[in-house]
């Protein structure tokens, strides 16, 4: 796995739900690229235009609190949100994350190290971030190495099924 | 110890846990609704054949009851046929209510168990002093193939209540006024237990709201010592089979939290976030276009009961709709015998099938742009129940009826003899 990521911020504020990640009413959808199409719409209707495959979404604290809905991972995963960075998480996002391997870096004081635009370096294992626009440095949380691992795979999907091959 | 982590350690084979230990957890209950058909796809993804256990999974048809479009009834039948198949022992069809009613309801909750469910209100349990907790498809999936999940032992978090509530005052104030106090992540990764004298005038009802809006401040779940409360409701719905853990009395709690609830006003939170309560005398009578009494938050007899009181002879105001839906079809059954229904209906209510209804923004009751609604469910983000231009207001059941009377925001006081 690729554990140093590149890519270009947006950036949004503190609570972001994941009704607003991903509306309740698209919630019968099942396909990931029908469910990618809703990224983001209830926080910025212009997310579609801004966004460019490989950026990285920065966040002030509880980034995706609310309901359980994965397709608020599902969603910023498939249309390819390389890493988020916030203040906090809140635990079901961060779970669903990790389970769909979307890497998550919890890190204080990020909203004053970039402003939109900027771009960063991430180095996942170490949960070091250098801002490349700026040259500045900030470390985030380390991501505990079962994690890593699980992101390693791809995540829990294939886990299990490297799991399952290995016990046959 | 605390209980939960009694729990936790009984669950995973373990003598003790301790906050911040990961644990791999025996599930007692799984359970999925019917937003979720990624569970079974990610199951078969995982290489599942068969469940690990039928006896101890439920499928819930509860998000979309009955299904309002063809995605949605082609959900659920793809559910229907996946628990039949697997001859898995409990689904709840669309004809039964809201997963966290319908479960317990259905005797499939008590004290000790670990419960998981693909809906983060899940927190709602603790009510039984149940580990209730909420996770996402693939989590979910992954029990449904080994039986266990992965936890992170969580601090626990104490909020005693003291006093007693004045009439037309309900556990939904409280909780609101609770979250308003601490925030919508003092509890991120972190437990909540509720504590103190109140509890002992509180029935199940009312503290299962309680216990269900501990997600809204981030709880992983949360917790109410089972007392005899507990035990005769349990009891008196033939559930025998438990044990109950209790705390170490020297276990330190990651914070306490104290609120005196004697002169506590029906509160409400303003739009666009849960922690923005206030005493309902500070907003002003702005114009409310819809009421919403229902969900698992708000849509329990005794919530009925009330809106049935407060709004008695009168009459919904002509420019405001009142939409009631029941939590569960046994809520239903009992309001209709005990003539809240009528008593609603007259008043000019519409009410719906039991089930989650507006509470998502999926159907039966969803708000236009500009709309302003006040409802008794738990989450007010933008967009939460349609368009999001709407305003949501969160209030008690009471609050709701007294606001569907005048069409704008009042007070439900001024309609129950104190
Ligand atoms: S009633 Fe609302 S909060 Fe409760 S499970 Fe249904 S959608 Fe979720």
């Amino acid at each position: 796995m690729n554990t140093v990521l590149k890519g270009k911020t947006l950036v949004y504020g503190k609570n972001i739900d994941t009704d607003q990640i991903y509306p309740g009413r698209y919630l019968e959808l099942v396909e990931p690229q029908e469910i990618a199409s809703h990224a983001m719409e209830g926080v910025d209707p212009n997310f579609s235009e801004k966004f460019n495959k490989g950026d990285i979404i920065i966040a002030d604290k509880n980034f995706g609190c609310g309901s359980s809905r994965e397709h608020a991972v599902i969603t910023l995963k498939t249309v390819g949100v390389s890493a988020i960075i916030s203040e906090s998480f809140a635990r079901i996002f961060y779970r669903n994350s990790i389970n769909l391997g979307l890497p998550l870096i919890i890190c204080q004081g990020i909203l004053d190290f970039v402003n939109e635009g900027d771009e960063l370096e991430v180095h996942l294992i170490e949960g070091k971030i250098k801002n490349i626009t700026t040259g500045k440095e900030i470390f985030g949380e380390k991501l505990p190495s079962f994690v890593l691992d699980m992101i390693a795979e791809g995540g829990i999907k294939q886990y299990y099924i490297k799991k399952k091959n290995v016990k046959k | 110890m605390h209980a939960l982590e009694k729990i936790l350690a009984k669950a995973s084979g373990k003598e003790d846990v301790s906050a911040g230990e990961i644990v791999n957890a025996k599930i007692d209950l799984a359970e999925v609704n019917d937003l979720y058909l990624q569970t079974i796809k990610s199951f078969y993804e995982m290489g599942g054949d068969k469940v690990w256990d039928p006896s101890k999974i439920a499928f819930v048809l509860d998000h979309y009851a009955p299904a309002p479009s063809i995605l949605s009834a082609s959900n659920q039948k793809e559910m229907r046929e996946f628990v039949w198949n697997q001859e898995i022992e409990h689904l709840f069809d669309v004809n039964t209510g809201v997963c966290h009613q319908v479960m317990v309801e259905g005797g499939l909750v008590y004290p000790g168990m670990i419960l998981v469910a693909t809906d983060s209100h899940t927190t709602t349990h603790g009510a039984f002093g149940a580990f209730g907790t909420g996770v996402g498809a693939t989590d979910l999936a992954s029990i449904m193939l080994t039986g266990e999940l992965w936890f992170k032992v969580p601090e626990v978090i104490k909020i005693e209540i003291k006093g007693n509530l004045k009439r037309g005052v309900m556990a939904k104030d409280i909780i609101l006024h609770i979250l308003g106090e601490l925030g919508t992540d003092i509890a991120v990764y972190k437990a909540i237990e509720f504590t103190g004298d109140t509890l002992k005038n509180l029935n199940i009802s009312e503290r299962m709201v309680l216990c269900n809006m501990t997600v809204e401040m981030g709880a992983k779940t949360s917790y109410i010592q089972p007392d005899e409360i507990t035990l005769k409701y349990l009891n008196d719905r033939g559930i025998k089979d438990f044990k109950v853990f209790e705390t170490d009395s020297d276990f330190e709690y990651s914070e306490v939290y104290q609120f005196d609830i004697s002169n506590l006003e029906p509160q409400i939170a303003l739009p666009h976030s849960v922690d923005n309560g206030t005493d309902i005398g500070n907003v002003k009578r702005m114009k409310v276009d819809q009421v919403f009494i229902g969900t698992c938050t708000g849509g329990r007899l005794e919530d009925i009961e009330i809106a049935a009181q407060v709004i008695k002879d009168n009459k919904v105001n002509k420019k405001t709709r009142l939409v009631i839906i029941p939590a569960s079809n046994e809520i239903m059954e009992k309001a209709v015998e005990k003539g809240y229904v009528s008593t609603l209906i007259r008043a000019g209510a519409t009410f719906s099938s039991p089930g989650c209804g507006p509470c998502l923004g999926t159907h039966q009751g969803l708000l236009a742009p500009g709309e302003v609604c006040a409802t008794t469910s738990s989450r007010n983000f933008p967009g939460r129940m349609g368009s999001t231009e709407a305003d949501i207001y969160l209030v008690s059941p009471a609050t709701a009826a007294a606001i569907a009377i005048n069409g704008c925001i009042a007070d439900p006081r001024d309609y129950l003899k104190i």
